[in-house]
């Protein structure tokens, strides 16, 4: 399938390619490598610039040149380091909640419902329906359930859970809902891959060694598939610290609620290309460094 | 339980026990007991119902109808978790993700066993891997890989020690070395073995008793050479070694022999040998116990001829030379005859007569069949049951 890319568990080749023919294989690799140089490298280099950025002379708005001003990042974390934190609790809840959701999920579609591989494709279907509908579409779907006058409101102060002032929409609650809800499918396909090839007689043995069921999901289950939620949480958590959608105002956010993503939307709209660029940076530091961190605790050549 | 062993291995007793899958009967109404300290060993061809069974007293499946007690205990409703029982299994599921000695050390750990790492490198030290502990499954050889996942099992004195056809994957000398390591170890730890396998000479080498099982039922258990020498159905002197079997009408039915008419010859069979002393019966002799004779032998007491019939094939096969005569209107006989001297005694299209000592032969219990040798396999039934048994191998493998 085709989410076993996220797993590589493919047959090493490399020590198998003939020596001889590596020009063959920089062929080959040119086009992917161009693409690279052009859609990544050279943004990046240009980002790093612009970073450090200082107005032009005649101070005009949007206007300027190139420098070493590192003043830009002291005010970037100066301004916005408030924000940095809001935005790793958020993306750090998120990513949990949707593993606590998702491995459930994927677990009932790649093991339980294993017999019956109808079934199987067909949750499977429904776990990647939502992509068929605008992201940014469902998440204004939300807004419209959590709104003031919508029914989870209505509801919730009707049983007295929130008082007849208070409201759900531009909360942490409704961004950190929005992020889990948005990037479960990340978190689930990974899983899946990987508790679909799951070998349950691993788990029969386990059992016959004497392990009940809590230690044979902690000391079996749950080993066997880390790959899958090492790359679901990778792919939940990093794409969910740049989010800018689920946070923004127009959507589930309010001004309480801004992330490092709308900071930078916000700064480079309104001209402050060096800061925006500078909060970029940082952010994408900010979370190679955990990231990084993570990988190697968890363990393991077999990850990357 | 938790953090203790059992003292010695225990009686294994399944009663009536049942197991149906959905659209086929695995196990019909098995009734077995297994002494402590013994050596057994269930033969049988594949979809027997051994596995099956093998499964249902790990408690990896549940029995459709019966008991199953260890050491006089009921333990036909416990997980396999709660069970003294420990099975070596026939694809080893060794844990990829952990070393040999945390492999060795898993099933001590969950039961709270307090010197659980010198328990397990003791283990280790009994399959001679000690030295690779720290490495992973992986990095191991097939006949490693089986010692650990023998060492993992023997590790916790189970009560009861169930091995899968644990040698199926290896080659022919492994098979053979580790047959007689397994004997011994057996020997040495003092455990109940049950054994399942589908190798005849490999459940006649290592079991004090082998029961066969054909189609969900034990046709036959005894001690290896009581089977062998007395078999008491067809299925059994034909999948334990070869036979030669007849069939024809009991003719005289003395004290101490009966006699049969086997194509207008008169052969006899001792009379606690043949299960049947009246009617169409089978009897039948190995073909080692068999001789060769160029010229009509005379007739003597205790001693049956058959012949004259044509040598068909004769081919060399090391220690002994296998001939195929054709006796008219009998089946072909083979013949095992050993190598005393250089070259094959008689050639391809000779004429022979073969013999036997009454002493050697031995009477069927079954009804026969129109073809003796082969019971029809062409029934829907049968096939349905042959392709569930594929898909079950095949998903096995998987």
């Amino acid at each position: 399938m085709a989410f076993g890319a996220f797993a590589n568990t493919g047959p090493d080749l490399s020590a198998a390619a003939p020596r001889r023919r590596s020009y063959v294989a920089l062929i080959l690799l040119a086009p992917g490598v161009l693409y690279l140089v052009a859609t990544f490298v050279a943004p990046l280099v240009s980002l790093v610039l612009t970073s450090f950025k200082e107005p032009g002379g005649d101070f005009e708005v949007g206007e300027y040149v190139y420098a070493f001003r590192w003043e830009n990042y002291a005010e970037a974390i100066e301004r916005f380091g408030e924000i940095f934190l809001r935005t790793f609790g958020y993306s750090l809840l998120a990513t949990v909640l949707a593993l606590v959701i998702s491995y459930p999920l994927a677990y009932f579609i790649g093991v339980t419902l294993r017999r019956f591989p109808l079934w199987q494709s067909l949750t499977l279907i429904l776990v990647i329906a939502p992509f068929f509908i605008s992201f940014l579409l469902r998440t204004l779907a939300w807004k419209a359930v959590f709104a003031d006058e919508g029914p989870v409101v209505s509801f919730l102060q009707s049983i007295g859970v929130l008082g007849p002032e208070d409201y759900l929409n531009g909360t942490a609650f409704t961004v950190i809902f929005g992020l889990t809800y948005n990037y479960i499918p990340f978190m689930t396909l990974p899983i899946y891959a990987s508790l679909e090839r799951l070998d349950l007689r691993y788990v029969e043995a386990g059992g016959d060694l004497y392990a009940g069921a809590g230690q044979r999901f902690w000391r079996i289950i749950l080993p066997l598939s880390l790959p899958g939620v090492v790359s679901g949480t990778l792919l939940t958590f990093i794409p969910a610290s740049g989010d800018y959608v689920n946070a923004s105002k127009d959507f589930l956010g309010s001004t309480n609620t801004v992330m490092a993503g709308n900071v930078i939307n916000d700064m480079f709209f309104q001209s402050f290309y060096p800061l925006s660029a500078a909060v970029s940076i940082l952010l994408m530091v900010a979370i190679l460094i955990p990231v990084i961190a993570y990988v190697a605790k968890s363990g393991s050549e077999e990850l990357l | 339980m938790a953090g203790s062993f059992d003292e010695s291995g225990a009686d294994l007793e399944l009663v009536g026990v049942t197991k149906r899958f959905p659209g086929f009967t695995a196990i019909e109404n098995l009734n077995l007991t297994i002494p402590a300290g013994s050596f057994f060993a269930l033969l049988g061809p594949s979809g027997c119902g051994k596995t099956t069974t093998l499964r249902l007293v790990a408690g990896l499946e549940a029995p459709t109808a019966g008991r199953i007690l260890i050491g006089g205990k009921e333990v036909t409703a416990t997980k396999p978790h709660q069970r003294p029982v420990n099975t070596v299994f026939q694809s080893y599921a060794l844990f990829p993700h952990m070393t040999v000695l945390a492999n060795v050390e898993f099933g001590l750990k969950r039961r709270g066993i307090a010197n659980a790492l010198a328990l397990a490198h003791e283990a280790l030290r009994l399959v001679e891997l000690d030295h690779v502990a720290s490495r992973r499954p992986s990095q191991l050889s097939g006949g490693q890989q089986q010692r650990v996942a023998l060492a993992r099992a023997v590790v916790n004195r189970p009560a009861l020690l169930l091995l899968d056809e644990p040698l199926g994957a290896l080659d022919l000398k492994l098979r053979r070395q580790m047959q007689l390591e397994l004997k011994s170890i057996q020997g040495e730890v003092g455990l109940t073995f049950l054994h399942v396998t589908h190798d005849q000479e490999e459940a006649m080498t290592m079991a004090d008793t082998v029961a066969v099982m054909n189609k969900g039922r034990i046709e036959q258990m005894g001690a290896p050479e009581e089977l062998y020498e007395l078999p008491r159905t067809t299925f059994v002197a034909n999948f334990l070694g070869q036979s030669n079997l007849f069939t024809g009408e009991v003719v005289e039915s003395g004290s101490d022999a009966v006699t049969v008419d086997i194509a207008g010859l008169g052969i006899k069979v001792p009379r606690e040998r043949a299960q049947r002393h009246a009617g169409e019966v089978t009897i039948g002799v190995r073909p080692e116990k068999l001789t060769l004779h160029t010229r009509k032998p005379d007739t003597a007491a205790g001693v049956n001829i058959l012949g004259p019939g044509v040598i068909i094939d004769a081919s060399f096969t090391g220690v002994s030379t296998q001939y195929l005569v054709q006796v008219p209107g009998l089946p072909v006989i083979t013949v095992f005859a050993q190598n005393m001297a250089f070259g094959p005694v008689a050639e391809q299209g000779a004429e022979v007569w073969v013999s036997w000592r009454v002493e050697h032969g031995f009477g069927l219990a079954d009804e026969p069949e129109p073809e003796a040798r082969f019971a029809a396999d062409d029934d829907t039934r049968t096939i349905a049951v042959q392709r569930r048994q594929r898909l079950e191998d095949e998903l096995d493998e998987a």
